[in-house]
């Protein structure tokens, strides 16, 4: 690594970070207040110390929607990122196809999430929506996302995965056309088949837009909470209350604000862990590349 | 209009929590504006500045924290001399 001349130039995101304070800092330190507090209103409060961590760490269902939530990204993400890479593969090259593809395969991205809830709650519905009525009356399964857990994580693994991989698929698109003719040409000479092209060629050089597409969609899954709030709802039962689910519920539902920002600080100590960690993948990748 | 900070609900201990990661980082950019460090290699798994190494001490003095509230009942000063050690530890041989 190169020394720099010196880090004065770093004072230029200065407007950046007093934008910051006001729309993060100020807040995260309210809700450190808020922790260790008991509130019934505006100045009604009462120092609990580490009383709300306490209830919180040792709270099974925190545990159970932690749990859940690991499962649903990691599916998620099994699910994803071979399929978008799979897909991205397959599209045309050049022509006319090009832009249909990927115009049609934007369209999910485009749609406001709560909008992706409501779509999926008509279209798996058991009495008239096309997935729900067709798999319950042609293939004979009974199949009801409101009453069975196991339906409930299908149709919401199914959304998340129509959802999102299309920007998997955009990414690693991107990463393909960036590859130069001259290694297909190497790969020929060399008479590479597919299989040793996409190991020695297109993998290696989609390593950094897989990367970034791997940390985006880690995030989002991990932070979801329109689709499954508007689909299911934490339910049946508490089958799909994720993280954000069951943090709302407690904050403003039971407006239980100390245990609620108690939660938030520990869920915000997740993330942050986990952003460091991918942080950390990229800039190695960003420099493996350079080398 | 008067701008209050009632609704922060400000404790003392909070405070002191707040004022001490915000004078940590200002010393920080303080110190790395006057002799810029190089980026260097210790028990750490990863290659790391310093103020990687001040970030992932405080980040990992909440994970202690976490530990030490979830999984026993000592008192929270012993914690604190943990955290102190830690944080040290790392900023100096991390």
């Amino acid at each position: 690594m190169e020394k720099w001349a010196n880090n004065k130039a770093w004072f230029l995101v200065l407007p950046v970070v007093i934008i910051v304070a006001f729309s993060a800092i100020i807040p995260l330190m309210t809700v450190i207040n808020y922790s260790v507090q008991d509130i019934w209103g505006p100045g009604q409060s009462v120092f609990v110390g580490t009383e709300w961590f306490e209830e919180m760490l040792g709270d099974k269902r925190l545990h159970d929607a932690l749990w859940r939530q690991f499962l649903f990204s990691g599916l998620v993400l099994l699910i994803e990122m071979p399929l978008g890479v799979l897909i991205a593969l397959a599209m045309p090259k050049r022509g006319w196809g090009v832009s249909a593809c990927l115009v049609t395969i934007a369209i999910p991205l485009l749609i406001p999430w709560n909008v992706i809830g409501t779509i999926w709650i008509i279209f798996t519905r058991p009495d008239i929506g096309l997935f729900g009525a067709g798999i319950n009356n042609l293939l004979g399964i009974a199949f009801d996302h409101t009453a069975r857990p196991l339906d409930a994580w299908i149709t919401l693994m199914l959304m998340e995965i129509w959802h999102w991989t299309p920007l998997v698929i955009l990414l690693a698109y991107a990463g393909l056309r960036a590859i130069p003719e001259a290694f297909y040409q190497a790969a020929k000479i060399d008479g590479a088949s597919a299989w040793a092209k996409f190991q020695y060629i297109q993998l290696p050089k989609m390593r950094g837009v897989l990367t970034i597409a791997l940390l985006l969609r880690f995030m989002d899954s991990f932070l979801i909470y329109a689709e499954p709030f508007v689909l299911t709802g934490g339910g049946p039962g508490n089958s799909t209350t994720f993280l954000s689910i069951y943090l709302v519920k407690i904050a403003l539902g039971q407006f239980d604000l100390g245990p609620g920002a108690a939660f938030s600080l520990i869920y915000f100590v997740i993330v942050l862990l986990f952003s460091f960690m991918f942080y950390q993948a990229l800039q190695r990748v960003g420099k493996g590349e350079k080398g | 209009m008067t701008l209050t900070l009632e609704w922060m609900e400000w404790t003392v201990p909070t405070a002191i929590f707040c004022s001490t990661i915000i004078l940590m980082v200002i010393a920080m950019t303080i110190w790395q504006t006057i002799s810029p460090s190089l980026e260097r290699r210790g028990f750490l798994p990863i290659p790391t500045t310093p103020g990687d190494r001040l970030f992932i001490g405080i980040l990992g003095s909440a994970y202690l924290f976490f530990a030490w509230i979830g999984l026993t009942h000592f008192a929270l000063w012993i914690l604190l001399v943990v955290v102190v050690c830690w944080i040290i530890v790392v900023m100096v041989w991390g």
